[in-house]
């Protein structure tokens, strides 16, 4: 379980959400973003609030854990508000200085800036419900219809589980090698940047060696047996579509649909 | 130096759901120059226990007098611990990253602020201390010695420091039985040539039996037992009970003693078994 929330992304649970097919749930935030690009007003922005809405709450995550996922981007947020706020032409709001806020630039950075935020909040969605593992899984079946034509779907998806699986691993190897440093007196915290840049030589090196040991190792322990690569291999879990697949795949077609419909300013013209 | 340790607490991630009690009121002494062992079984506390002793972490509650002085205080600046106090991890040769052997050894000391020609001169002199040959050595990558090798020379990056308390982590770890010895008679003679306090952590009973001057049994975050080798091992039932063996000559005399052979309780060593049974044989001998 600890692995599962390794990544501080992955909350546990057992809503309806959380037992949708990992295929599913790929493709429904894939459509998502599409159809964050397909609205055209900030009526459009309803029905995507309303649906990613439901979902959420189906899924019973709580709403903090959504927007754990602006915290990094926050910077960007501000400022492309900032961007569209000021450097939109038009007929002038408000005049600080030199600089000119319009009511085109104003509606422009609300329009933006409300996109950037459901993007982020709908893509850490996908990450929040489903577990890694299931999620590489996912990500392989509907890349292999790609292998036809060369895209190595089972070698990304090994590489991506690996991935996973060692970061607790390695978390742990920095932590034993940082306080083995700083037994000898290495000093981590203080100073410049630029010192502070230098003193990781002691932690990255030693890390870097430990992180190829653990590679080689590995891969003699998987050719130790038989791995030879995604051909042929059958699985230990199949994953199988359900009712529910099916169901969460209609309610995709249909949002898409009403999105689509939106944006051609359909609602318009019947109210 | 003196170090006393009075009550030490220390709780994991305290308030997650991960929380996990490491270490419950432990308490003991090292006098100066003290030779102490500290076993027990996996998970019973021993590496939390001594990476309290140079700061690496802070306990929950209790105290760490080192010369008197209080090191879980606010005010104690990490280096002044780090001088006095050395730790070398298990498996210590992971943590090798200089260019050169020298250069990784001088390390410790250019930490601790001495110049660097004050510093080279000390990894010289810890490099031969382990026992390594340093004209041939100084100059090599760390990365291309053999097993034996790194694991000295991270010993000698700690011993260059020249800490009045050196704490090794089953520093013979992964060793075969001749490295074994050669580390375990390098620590000997450290001990006897500079006079510090060593503090050994192992599994291996007979070498604890045979150089501590005090051992100390951890279970479970508790310390369960002090005293001279002798009064530890004396305790054979308790030791099982938490999973801990006697060393081997003590274990053999023990089952003479069982199958109603009159042998000595004290017996810790080969040598001391060696005497005993010979003893035995030749009483028997002029009993006939």
């Amino acid at each position: 379980m600890i692995r599962d929330i390794t990544l501080g992304q992955y909350y546990p649970g057992n809503s309806w959400i959380h037992q949708l097919d990992a295929r599913v749930k790929i493709i429904w935030t894939f459509v998502y973003i599409i159809s964050l690009f397909l609205i055209q007003d900030f009526w459009g922005y309803l029905i995507i609030l309303a649906t990613l809405g439901l979902i959420v709450g189906v899924s019973k995550v709580p709403p903090s854990f959504m927007l754990r996922g602006l915290k990094p981007i926050f910077l960007i947020i501000v400022f492309t508000f900032t961007i569209n706020m000021f450097m939109t032409k038009g007929t002038p709001l408000i005049e600080i200085g030199f600089l000119t806020i319009t009511r085109e630039g104003f509606r422009n950075a609300l329009f933006m800036g409300t996109r950037l935020v459901l993007l982020i909040i709908g893509s850490s969605l996908l990450t929040l419900v489903t577990k890694p593992i299931n999620l590489t899984d996912g990500i392989e079946k509907l890349l292999s219809p790609g292998q036809k034509i060369g895209i190595p779907a089972h070698e990304l998806a090994m590489m991506m589980t690996i991935a996973l699986r060692f970061i607790p691993t390695l978390l742990e190897e920095t932590d034993k090698i940082m306080k083995a440093q700083m037994a000898r007196g290495a000093d981590f915290e203080s100073g410049n940047i630029m010192k502070r840049a230098k003193s990781l030589i002691p932690l990255l090196v030693p890390l870097f060696i430990s992180a190829f040991r653990i590679a080689q190792d590995l891969a003699m322990a998987m050719e130790a047996r038989c791995y030879r690569g995604g051909s042929h291999r059958t699985r230990m879990n199949g994953i199988k579509l359900k009712k529910k697949d099916a169901v969460a795949l209609a309610f995709t077609a249909i949002y898409l649909f009403a999105v689509i419909l939106q944006g051609q300013g359909i609602y318009k013209m019947l109210l | 130096m003196q170090v006393e340790v009075k009550n030490l607490t220390h709780i994991y991630s305290e308030g997650t759901p991960y929380e996990s009690v490491a270490l419950t009121d432990v308490s003991f002494e090292i006098g100066e120059g003290e030779f102490v062992g500290i076993i027990g079984h996996t998970g019973s506390g021993k590496s939390t226990l001594i990476q309290h002793l140079n700061g690496l972490l802070k306990p929950k509650s209790g105290k760490i007098l080192v010369d008197g002085v209080d090191i879980t205080g606010k005010d104690v600046k990490m280096s002044d611990i780090r001088r006095k106090i050395g730790l070398v991890f298990q498996y210590p040769e992971y943590q090798l990253f200089e260019e050169t052997v020298r250069k990784d050894v001088a390390f410790g000391p250019l930490n601790l602020g001495l110049a660097q020609e004050e510093a080279e001169k000390r990894a010289e002199e810890a490099i031969r201390l382990v026992g390594l040959d340093y004209e041939e050595i100084a100059d090599r990558s760390p990365f291309e010695l053999s097993g034996g090798q790194k694991r000295r020379v991270a010993i000698a990056g700690v011993l260059a420091m020249q800490p009045e308390l050196l704490i090794l982590d089953e520093p013979t770890a992964g060793l075969d039985p001749k490295a074994h010895a050669d580390v375990l008679d390098m620590i000997v003679r450290i001990h006897e040539t500079s006079k510090n306090s060593i503090i050994l952590v192992s599994h291996n009973m007979g070498d604890i039996a045979r150089l501590s001057d005090k051992v100390l049994v951890m279970d479970r975050g508790r310390l369960i037992l002090t005293g001279t080798p002798s009064e530890v091992f004396r305790q054979a039932e308790l030791l099982e009970s938490l999973g801990l063996a006697l060393p081997p000559p003590a274990q053999m005399m023990r089952d003479l003693r069982a199958a109603g052979v009159p042998v000595s309780a004290d017996i810790l060593t080969i040598e001391e078994a060696e005497e005993e049974l010979y003893r035995l044989l030749t009483a028997a001998k002029t009993d006939n």
